[in-house]
C-alpha cells in the first residue's frame, strides 16, 4: 500500500502545484495593468521615450514625483472631485430613502397588482439605458435645468461662449435621474424578505405601526446590505461619464471621468503618458482606497446579487 | 404572505420611488417609442407619422452595420472567453484554502477601477512605441505592431479592446461564481469521491449542472451588457471611438456609439431625436431576441 500512497500523493501535490501556478499566473495577469499604470506614472518622461524595452522596475531615486503634480496642474481634479462627491452624495441619499420604502413594499405589504409591477420594473432592466437618455435629455430642459429659458437653443449657446447653466442647475440635473435604482430595489427586498415573518407578527401583536417596524427593527437587520447599496451606488457616480458629458455646459461641472477624458484627447503629437497615467491614478486611487477598507461589503453584494437570479 | 391588505400604505411607500421611475424610465420609454415613429419633413419640422421611415433610415445607414458588426464582434467573443476563464479561475479559487482571500481581493481589483482611467492605461499597454505588450512580443521575435495608435488596422485595435473588455469582465463573472461554487451542496462531492470518480467528470457532471442557474444568469446579463459597450471604447479611443485620424473601415463603433452620435446632434437637430429613438429601439429588439433565444436554450440544459 507503500507506493500507491505515495503516488496518489505525488499527484495532489502535482496538481495542487498546477492550481496555485494557474492562479498565480492570472492574478498576475489582472495586476500588470494597475503595476504598469503606477510604474509609468512614475518614470521620467525621457525614460519613457527613449528606452527601446520599458523597464519593469524603477529606483527610488529615478522616481519622478513632479509627474503627479503636473498632472494636477492639467485639469482642475478637485474640482471635478468635489462635484463628484456632492453628486454621489445626494444621489446616493436619495437612493438609499426611496429603495428602503419601496422594497419595503414588495417585501412586506400585501397590495394588489404587487407582482405585476414587480415584473414591469424588472424586465425594464433589460432595456439599454440609451433608450432614456433621449428624453430625459429632453426633460432637464423642460425643468429649466439646461440655463436660461426653457429652451434647449440657450443650452447650445455654449458654443459661442454663452453659458447660462448655473452649477446649481447642472447638479441638480446630474443628480434626479438617479435618485432610484430597480437594481436596489430588487437586491433590498430580498434581504428584507429573508427577516422571518415571526418578528412581523410579534410586532403587530405589541401594536407597532409598519413604518415603526421598518425603522427599529427591519433596517437595523438590513444594514449590512444597505451598506453595500450606498458604497456600490457611490462608486457608480465615480464612474460615471456619458449622462455628465451630455446635460452640463461647463467642463467644471463635469465630473472625474470627464475630466480625465477630455485632459487627455489624443492628437497626432506626442501625449505625454507618464502624466496621463498619473492623473489616471489620481481618478483610480480613491476607488482603491475605497475598495480596500470595504471590500467586505461590496464583494458580498456583488455574489449575493447572483444568488437566485 | 401577510393576510391584510394594504393597498394605500403600499402605495405611499412605492411612491418616492415610483414618481422618479415614472418620470426617468416609463415616460422616456413611450416617448422613445413615440419619437421613432415621427416622421420630419426636414430638421426642424414635423410632417407626420411614419412606421417605418426612421427605422429603414438606419437600416440603410452604412455606418450602423459598422456599428453593429463592431458590437457583434465584442459580444460573440469576449462574452464566452470571459465566462468561461471566470469559471475556470472560480472553480481553481474554490479548491484552495490558503490565500483563498487574497486571492479573491486580487480578482476582484478590476471591478473598482473602470473605464477611462484603465482605459487608458490598456491604451497604453498596447502603445506602439512604449508600450508593454509589443515589449513582450518582441521577446518572442515579432515586431511592433500598431494596436491603438494613429494609423491602426481594424483588427488590431478590435484585438486590443477586446482583450481590455475581458479584463474587465472577469471580476464580477468570477464573485458570482465563486459565491455559486461555495453553495453547492458538499454531499455532492463526497458522494462522487466514495465512487473514485475522476476530477474531469465531476466538473462536467456535477459542478457544472450545478452551477448552472449561475452560469444563466451571468452569460444573460454579460450579453446584454456587452451589447451596450461603448465607454470601454470611449476610454481606450477616445470620444472618436477609433484610432487616431482612422477611416470608416477602421472604426470601432458600437450600436451604443451610434445612437449616442445622434443624441449630441439634438440641439442642433432635432430630428436627430428620432433617429436615435429608432437606432435604440432597434437595439432593444436585437438584444431581447437574443435572450429570449438564450432563455429557451437554457430551459433544456439548465437545471434548478
Amino acid at each position: 500500500m507503500n507506493n500507491k500512497e505515495k503516488e496518489t500523493k505525488t499527484k495532489q501535490i502535482i496538481v495542487k502545484v498546477l492550481v496555485y501556478g494557474f492562479l498565480v499566473f492570472t492574478a498576475i495577469l489582472i495586476t500588470i495593468p494597475f503595476y504598469w499604470m503606477i510604474l509609468t506614472s512614475l518614470k521620467p518622461f525621457d525614460m519613457i521615450v527613449n528606452e527601446t524595452q520599458p523597464s519593469v522596475f524603477l529606483r527610488f531615486s529615478e522616481m519622478a514625483f513632479e509627474n503627479y503634480a503636473n498632472a494636477v496642474q492639467a485639469a482642475p481634479y478637485f474640482t471635478f472631485m468635489l462635484n463628484t462627491v456632492t453628486v454621489s452624495f445626494f444621489a446616493t441619499i436619495g437612493t438609499v430613502f426611496t429603495t428602503i420604502l419601496a422594497a419595503f413594499a414588495f417585501a412586506r405589504l400585501n397590495f394588489k397588482g404587487r407582482d405585476l409591477l414587480f415584473s414591469v420594473l424588472i424586465s425594464t432592466m433589460m432595456i439599454p439605458g440609451e433608450i432614456f437618455v433621449i428624453t430625459n435629455f429632453d426633460t432637464m430642459a423642460r425643468l429649466g435645468l439646461l440655463g436660461g429659458d426653457k429652451g434647449i437653443l440657450s443650452f447650445l449657446a455654449m458654443n459661442d461662449g454663452i453659458f447660462t447653466q448655473s452649477h446649481l442647475q447642472a447638479n441638480i440635473a446630474l443628480i434626479l435621474p438617479f435618485m432610484t435604482s430597480i437594481f436596489y430595489i430588487f437586491f433590498l427586498r430580498q434581504t428584507f424578505k429573508q427577516i422571518p415573518d415571526e418578528l412581523y407578527l410579534a410586532a403587530k401583536v405589541d401594536g407597532t405601526s409598519d413604518f415603526k417596524y421598518l425603522r427599529r427593527i427591519m433596517v437595523p437587520i438590513a444594514t449590512p446590505t444597505i451598506i453595500t447599496i450606498t458604497i456600490l451606488n457611490a462608486m457608480g457616480t465615480w464612474g460615471a461619464y456619458i449622462w455628465p458629458t451630455l446635460i452640463t455646459q461647463k467642463t467644471e461641472y463635469r465630473l472625474v471621468q470627464n475630466g480625465l477624458r477630455e485632459a487627455y484627447t489624443d492628437f497626432a503629437g506626442m501625449v505625454a503618458y507618464n502624466e496621463q497615467m498619473a492623473a489616471a491614478l489620481i481618478v483610480t486611487f480613491p476607488l482603491l482606497v475605497v475598495f480596500l477598507l470595504l471590500r467586505k461589503y461590496i464583494m458580498r453584494g456583488v455574489s449575493r446579487s447572483g444568488i437566485k437570479g | 404572505m401577510l393576510e391584510r391588505q394594504s393597498n394605500r400604505k403600499a402605495w405611499l411607500y412605492l411612491a418616492p420611488a415610483l414618481v422618479l421611475l415614472l418620470v426617468f424610465t416609463f415616460y422616456p420609454l413611450f416617448n422613445a417609442l413615440r419619437l421613432s415613429f415621427v416622421y420630419w419633413t426636414d430638421t426642424n419640422t414635423v410632417g407626420g407619422f411614419s412606421l417605418i421611415y426612421n427605422f429603414y433610415f438606419v437600416l440603410t445607414d452604412r455606418m450602423f452595420w459598422k456599428a453593429l458588426q463592431n458590437t457583434a464582434w465584442i459580444v460573440f467573443i469576449s462574452v464566452p472567453v470571459s465566462v468561461i476563464v471566470a469559471l475556470l479561475i472560480s472553480v481553481f479559487l474554490n479548491s484552495i484554502k490558503k490565500f483563498q482571500s487574497v486571492f479573491q481581493t486580487i480578482f476582484f481589483l478590476p471591478y473598482v477601477t473602470n473605464g477611462i482611467a484603465i482605459g487608458m492605461a490598456f491604451a497604453f499597454i498596447f502603445n506602439v512605441d512604449y508600450g508593454l505588450f509589443n515589449m513582450v512580443i518582441g521577446w518572442f521575435g515579432i515586431n511592433p505592431i500598431n494596436w491603438v495608435n494613429t494609423g491602426a488596422t481594424w483588427g488590431h485595435a478590435m484585438t486590443a479592446l477586446l482583450i481590455y473588455t475581458v479584463w474587465g469582465g472577469l471580476a464580477f463573472k468570477i464573485m458570482v461564481f465563486l459565491s455559486g461554487l461555495q453553495s453547492i451542496d458538499k454531499q455532492y462531492y463526497d458522494a462522487a469521491r466514495i465512487d473514485a470518480t475522476p476530477r474531469w467528470r465531476v466538473f462536467t457532471r456535477i459542478t457544472v449542472p450545478l452551477l448552472s442557474p449561475m452560469i444563466m444568469y451571468i452569460t444573460i446579463t454579460s450579453f446584454i451588457g456587452a451589447f451596450k459597450a461603448y465607454s470601454t471604447v470611449v476610454g481606450m479611443f477616445g470620444t472618436s471611438l477609433a484610432p487616431n485620424g482612422a477611416l470608416t473601415k477602421d472604426s470601432l463603433i458600437t450600436v451604443v456609439g451610434f445612437i449616442y452620435q445622434y443624441v449630441n446632434e439634438i440641439p442642433v437637430n432635432p430630428s436627430a431625436a428620432s433617429m436615435a429613438a429608432a437606432s435604440a429601439i432597434i437595439l432593444f429588439l436585437i438584444t431581447l431576441v437574443f435572450t429570449g433565444l438564450q432563455v429557451l436554450v437554457s430551459r433544456k440544459r439548465v437545471h434548478y
